[in-house]
């Protein structure tokens, strides 16, 4: 019996494996048979960073059980230092890919020690005070970020808190400008290394789940006070979750900054934590597969529904609400069930039950 | 046991099982007590628990047994005395850290991890007992199945012990009322405790899972040579299995004795039944 | 004499968070959500009453009735459409949908209005009251909101203590079930609750353009995150503790502005609240439960 259940869950894991691969190699065909519109080829990267970011999300809200709000701010963290990385190593590295990883790493990086920073404290309230603490947390991360002036010159990097303040040689050049964000920057990011970074996190985010580490930070999730009972410190591992989480949106964040030539920190900030929390929720609470799924088709929706032109923000409002309503409303369930044996949606959001009986 | 004089208040209540002679107690509570905003909930609670003893503690609804078991558990930090576990003061440390000292408990509304199947609630149990850091278990390197094989087999097999190896994968909260009762024992028993806190565990069962418990936490301490104090409303239960009874009213001991000797205490008769 | 001049207006913005607090907190309170489409219903409350003063010549008290009754009859609707068929699953699930609803609101009014800032005229003709020879200005908007803010708060605080409504508010956020099986309409009393709190959005939408008077789609998000951040502070579900949430935010905004960083007015404000939710997890005048075992 036992034997069934491990294969059924590696089943399921490769599952998602194979989902991605057979897309990123289908995206890449087409792409190279030049049968992609650039509006769709701009779009494959950020959707890998909207994967990874849904993903991580849902170790923290899914399977942690904890409202994060601030998830873009992580993101924003992992963006900024890439592109100073990338920037100031551009004469060493020479080599566009390596310097990409390098990037991305010490993105992460840097991305999880603020997550760590953050979560020490914040961790230990719990619920909605939670949630209204990491918002507030992104926010600040935004501030700092959004008044940052980075610039570069023959004597290395040079950091001030304004513009004024940045002294320079005649040779420098900024790398970050405050609130006008990166301007000028090399656009190394790859499709390729975007699905390599999807797997990554799969990987990680899927073994952790399904080990000794993972079915702790699931019973602190689903009784916190028996966790305590069993010897489990519930604070060590939801800082695991957390900073692990926190790692994979820097480097996420970082393969962002590097897509486009100029950001700004306005980019990552409330909204944009509350769209990542809504791919997680529709997608279902810690089902990573589900994850993925609603990252891509939401993140495309706006796109799709362009012909609409004034009417497609408003449309996706209304098609937000009424999915959460579909999916979740007592009433609506009952009727689907009677509908349809409701195959197709229990596989989608197959999670979602599981989450309700919390 | 300099404080054995203070502790027993009715002679001769205080007995060690003869193979826990010279050895010294798993549990020695001495005078305990906490108020809740200037309310006592308990006070001057005081006992000592041979290392295979089964120990009861019975008392009418909202004497503070529950109470007790959240003050030597770490729950609740005492006002005042000690807890001692094999000789250490529980004092200041956290719940986590009290179970790996060697105290396990189940809740009187049980606490499974209901979305969890039953094998993983145990394993969760087990935690500290596989020795995978946590590069090893999210790179899942090849020590990770190793150990986690070996959890499994000793998860099973102590499931196998309460009888519960058909529900290892379902999921805790879909399981009977009984049963999760069990589970939870069987959780508790995984931490490797060497005293085992039961809160109710009859309650709810009906007269033939009762004997079949009674049957099971005497074959637990057999078989793993560890201490239990159980909170029981069933008094065929208590009297039936339990070596030492403490009966406590009001947050205060009233009589300690043998199953006898409880039965046939005026105090805990008019405790139970009121004055006549 | 310049400290005491931002007080007053940190005081003064700060009463406007505080009324948007006090609906935060109500709808917390009673429905056990967060509400974060509440920040948007200021944003329409003080379209409706510009409209009303600028295409039909209203009085602007007119137009503030007018803001009011719409905003009322609008959360009225949300609760009803959104919210109601929601009641019992996870709060993260509402919150999503409360998300939408906010989405939903921004967008409306940007097909209506247009996203090009509208210049609002502030509905208060009070003269400014001169102190000190001229040395410390308040403007009528300062004196009006800090009053309205007051009125509110004690009038409030008069319903939900005296009235047979009131009461059932209560019950309903100690325990609905209860409350339901003692025969109290829960229905009614949470579609009241939205009433009153999408009612003084109105009001606080209002007094917020006449003190800042660009008016835009987005208008009422960041007061909405300041107001929720009040909220918190005061501790969630708390009357007077939304009322003093709001009001030291607005002190603490304003006086960091002014004394420490304009850029960094953001950041410091957030990180108060972290740091009181350290020391006071249930905000300063919220209720620590302790969860049973």
């Amino acid at each position: 019996m036992r034997k069934n259940l491990n294969r059924k869950q590696r089943g399921g894991n490769f599952k998602v494996f194979a989902l991605v691969t057979v897309a990123f190699i289908v995206m890449q065909l087409l792409s190279s048979m030049g049968m992609l519109k650039s509006s769709v080829k701009g779009q494959l990267i950020p959707i890998c960073v909207y994967i990874v970011l849904a993903v991580s999300l849902n170790l923290v809200v899914g399977v942690s059980g904890e409202l994060s709000l601030g998830h873009a701010g992580f993101m924003g963290v992992g963006a900024f230092t890439g592109v100073v990385v990338a920037s100031s190593i551009a004469n060493v590295v020479s080599n566009d890919l390596v310097r990409l990883l390098i990037a991305m790493v010490i993105g992460g990086v840097m991305a999880g020690i603020a997550g760590g920073i953050i979560g020490i404290p914040v961790l230990r309230l719990r619920g909605d005070y939670l949630a209204i603490v990491t918002l507030a947390f992104g926010e600040i991360l935004k501030n700092i970020i959004g008044n940052l002036y980075i610039g570069k010159d023959s004597h290395g990097l040079h950091f001030a808190l304004n513009a004024s303040g940045l002294v320079m040689e005649p040779d420098g050049s900024m790398i970050l400008n405050g609130p006008m964000g990166t301007t000028g920057v090399e656009k190394i990011a790859t499709f390729g290394v975007g699905f390599a970074l999807i797997i990554v996190t799969l990987v990680v985010v899927l073994n952790l789940i399904h080990s000794k580490e993972g079915r702790a930070i699931m019973a602190i999730r689903d009784n916190r006070i028996a966790a305590e009972s069993v010897g489990l410190n519930v604070f060590s591992f939801k800082i695991k979750a957390f900073v692990v989480s926190a790692f994979l949106a820097g480097m996420a964040g970082a393969l962002y900054g590097l897509n486009y030539s100029a950001i700004t920190a306005t980019k990552f900030d409330f909204t944009t934590s509350i769209n990542i929390l809504v791919f997680v929720v529709l997608g279902g609470m810690g089902n990573i597969f589900g994850s993925v799924i609603s990252a891509t088709l939401l993140y495309m929706l706006p796109e799709m529904l362009r012909g609409l032109y004034d009417y497609r923000m408003i449309m996706y409002a209304i098609v937000l609400i009424v999915v959460m309503l579909f999916t979740w409303s007592p009433q609506a369930k009952n009727w689907v069930q009677a509908v349809s044996s409701g195959s197709v949606m229990r596989r989608v959001f197959g999670q979602k039950k599981e989450a309700e009986d919390e | 046991m300099k404080n054995k004089k203070t502790l027993i208040e009715v002679p001769s209540n205080t007995f060690f099982r003869e193979e826990d002679m010279g050895k010294p107690p798993v549990l020695e509570v001495r005078n305990l007590g906490i108020d809740f905003g200037g309310l006592t909930a308990v006070d001057e609670f005081s006992i000592t628990i041979g290392q295979t003893e089964i120990a009861g503690l019975i008392g009418p609804n909202g004497a503070g047994k529950t109470t007790i078991f959240n003050l030597l558990t770490g729950v609740y930090q005492p006002t005042r005395g000690c807890v001692l576990v094999k000789g250490v003061d529980i004092k200041g440390r956290s719940v986590a850290h009290v179970n790996r000292m060697g105290v396990a408990r189940t809740f009187q509304n049980i606490r499974l991890f209901t979305q969890m199947s039953a094998l993983d609630n145990v394993k969760v149990g087990m935690h500290h007992d596989i020795p995978c850091s946590f590069v090893t278990s999210m790179l899942h390197l090849p020590r990770f199945y190793k150990e986690e094989k070996k959890a499994d087999e000793k998860a099973m097999e102590l499931l196998r012990f309460m009888g519960l190896e058909k529900v290892a994968d379902m999921p805790a909260g879909s399981l009977p009322y009984g049963i999760q009762r069990r589970l939870e024992i069987v959780r508790a028993l995984a931490t490797n405790p060497s005293i085992l806190l039961l809160d109710e565990p009859a309650a709810g069962m009906n007269p033939s899972e009762t004997a079949e418990l009674m049957e099971q936490i005497r074959r637990i301490r057999d078989t793993f040579h560890i201490a239990v104090l159980l909170i029981e409303h069933d008094m065929n239960l208590v009297m039936g299995v339990c070596e030492t009874i403490a009966v406590v009213n009001y947050g205060k001991i009233i009589a300690k004795g043998t199953p006898e000797q409880i039965q046939n205490n005026p105090d805990v008769i008019e405790a139970y039944l009121g004055k006549g | 004499m310049n400290f005491l001049q931002y007080l007053i207006n940190g005081i003064s913005i700060g009463s406007v968070y505080a009324i948007i607090a006090l609906g935060y907190t109500m709808v917390y309170g009673i429905a056990n959500m967060l509400n974060f489409a509440h920040g948007d219903v200021i944003m329409i409350g003080a379209y409706m009453s510009y409209c009303a003063t600028n295409y039909l010549g209203l009085h602007p008290l007119v137009g503030l009735v007018i803001a009011m009754a719409v905003c009322t009859v609008l959360g009225i609707t949300i609760e009803a459409l959104a919210y109601r068929p929601l009641r019992g699953v996870p709060s993260l699930a509402v919150l999503i949908t409360a998300i939408g609803v906010s989405y939903f609101l921004q967008n409306a009014a940007q097909l209506i209005w247009g996203s090009a800032p509208k210049n609002y005229t502030s509905i208060v003709s009070m003269e400014p009251l001169k102190l000190f020879d001229g040395g410390l200005v308040i403007t009528g908007e300062v004196i009006i909101t800090i009053v309205a803010s007051v009125v509110i708060m004690l009038a409030l605080t008069l319903f939900t203590g005296k009235t047979k409504m009131g009461k059932a508010m209560r019950a309903v956020s100690e325990d609905r079930d209860a409350a339901q099986l003692m025969g109290i309409p829960v229905n009614r009393t949470i579609s009241t609750t939205f009433a009153i709190g999408s009612a003084l959005a109105a009001v606080a939408g209002v007094l917020l353009c006449s003190t800042v008077p660009t008016l835009m789609p987005t208008t009422g998000s960041m007061p909405g995150i300041r107001a929720f951040t009040a909220a918190v502070l005061g501790g969630i579900g708390s009357i007077p503790g939304a009322m003093l949430g709001g009001i030291l935010l607005g002190i603490i905004e304003t006086l960091s502005k002014a004394y420490i960083s304009t850029q960094f007015s953001d950041a410091i404000v957030f990180t108060v609240l972290i740091l009181v939710l350290l020391v006071k997890p249930a905000g300063l005048l919220g209720k620590t439960v302790q969860e049973k075992v």
